[in-house]
């Protein structure tokens, strides 16, 4: 490793998470055991305060197919608006660690996780970012992670004094971030299809 | 509280863009739109944190993790070894490493993987482990065999194991692969020549390291990460509420 004649290291490049990324991330669904704890699959933790919640999706190509090969991970702020992280803004809950990771259904390109609804977090220069889920998103043939938000269509008022999705210059695109909420048995579903390419391209992120 | 500081912004130059025709998958799955500039917050400066609670003490071992008792998978027994540091030189400690690969024949134990090498009975093909207090991490395993795909009519993936790494904030997140230096299928791979620049190419390659080669037992390869850096809190920096 040689730094650079100011003294810095560039960042190493990224490639493809590929076909096979479940092995490493979430083996269990790669078809066999091998740890004691897979990560990522418990989000909220018991303790967590706030509103249950499941959200669910597709990721959709180009072409308008489902991608059936997808990881997503998401971070998320507890219902207080603080992030599980010594920078995270506050406490939370003992056992609400507000990272997850998910793999898609390889027969239909459906995922779901389960959390707890997040709260208002501060934004920049004394803004308040309204209520959102960080997510990232690695395949075969993204060649480098996306990072997207996701909002939640009933926080309307919240949404139109959010930072980010104001920051957004064409307003069309920023539906593309807001889950519908559906309601039926059990906990409140939102609604999330994230769309790579073409009509409706959800909004990514270079953060 | 010192306000937490920005990360550098991300030099796209040495990543591969979306759209890479001779990679054929990226396609129909690259945005058309470019990404929109988000200045970072609270939730992108912080990420998820590990423990040794979160993984076993031998999750590292790839030679034993998945065998049986008394045996070993069948391959070049390697050690894959080194730092994860950030752009500012500095190691990034107790951070979550993965790994995944193919066997020795190229065969990964996946349910989507048809290719006729044989799974290894032994070998389960991913590790995991947190990088120690300077920023090392290590892993003992087989070196992978190259394998066919369905891209071009006669596309070869080089040797690689796949890499992937939180550091301390989501901004940081990041995927990639591990090449083994001297591999003449480094330049024809159309997933490694997505990167444009040749020395993001090299920085991809791990050195054979001779000095860490167990004697009659296990030769060793080094491969070192580089993560985004962040900067200094020299002066008040405008990320405020946080
Ligand atoms: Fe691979």
């Amino acid at each position: 490793m040689m730094a650079d004649d100011l003294g810095y290291l560039k960042e190493t490049a990224s490639q493809t998470a590929g076909p096979y990324v479940h092995i490493g991330l979430a083996p269990g669904a790669a078809g066999f055991d091998i740890y004691d704890q897979e990560l990522g699959w418990d989000i909220a933790g018991p303790n967590a305060a706030g509103e249950r919640i499941r959200v669910q999706g597709r990721v959709i190509d180009g072409t308008g197919s489902p991608v059936k090969d997808v990881l997503l991970e998401v971070w998320q702020a507890n219902a207080a608006g603080h992030f599980a992280h010594p920078d995270g803004g506050g406490e939370v809950e003992d056992g609400f660690r507000g990272w997850g990771r998910v793999i898609t259904d390889f027969q239909t390109g459906d995922w779901a996780f389960d959390t707890v609804k997040p709260g208002p977090c501060p934004g920049r220069n004394g803004a308040t970012q309204a209520p959102h889920l960080n997510l990232w998103i690695v395949a075969r043939g993204i060649n480098l992670g996306l990072h997207t938000r996701m909002y939640f269509a009933d926080e309307g008022a919240a949404n139109a004094a959010d930072p980010v999705l104001t920051m957004i210059e064409w307003e069309n695109r920023r539906t593309t971030l807001l889950a519908e909420r559906v309601e039926g048995d059990g906990p409140a579903t939102y609604r999330f299809d994230i769309r790579l390419q073409g009509d409706g391209e959800t909004v990514f992120f270079d953060i | 509280m010192t306000k937490p500081a920005e990360f550098y912004q991300r030099d796209t130059a040495r990543h591969p863009p979306a759209f890479t025709p001779d990679y054929k998958t990226s396609y129909a799955r690259s945005p058309r739109f470019s990404l929109i500039s988000l200045d970072q917050g609270v939730g992108e400066v912080t990420g998820p944190t590990f423990g040794h609670g979160d993984i076993d003490a031998g999750d590292n071992d790839l030679l034993s993790n998945y065998a049986q008792p008394g045996q070993s998978p069948i391959g070049e027994r390697i050690i894959l070894h080194g730092r994860v540091l950030d752009e500012n030189t500095r190691p990034v400690p107790n951070t979550l490493v993965e790994i995944w690969q193919a066997n020795a024949g190229g065969r990964y134990r996946h349910k989507n993987d048809r290719y006729l090498a044989p799974i290894d009975v032994n070998f389960g093909g991913c590790g995991r482990t947190l990088t120690d207090d300077e920023g090392h991490y290590h892993f003992r395993t087989v070196k992978p065999g190259a394998y066919p795909w369905r891209n071009r009519v006669n596309d070869w993936r080089p040797a690689h194991v796949h890499f992937s790494v939180f550091g301390t904030a989501f901004c940081q997140r990041l995927i990639t692969q591990c090449y083994f230096e001297g591999d003449p299928l480094i330049p024809r791979c159309p997933i490694v020549q997505t990167i444009p620049d040749p020395d993001a190419i090299t920085g991809l390659t791990a050195k054979l390291d001779m000095n860490a080669t167990i004697p009659l037992d296990t030769i060793a390869y080094r491969f070192d990460i580089v993560l985004r850096g962040r900067r200094a809190t020299l002066f008040e920096n405008r990320m405020e509420g946080t």
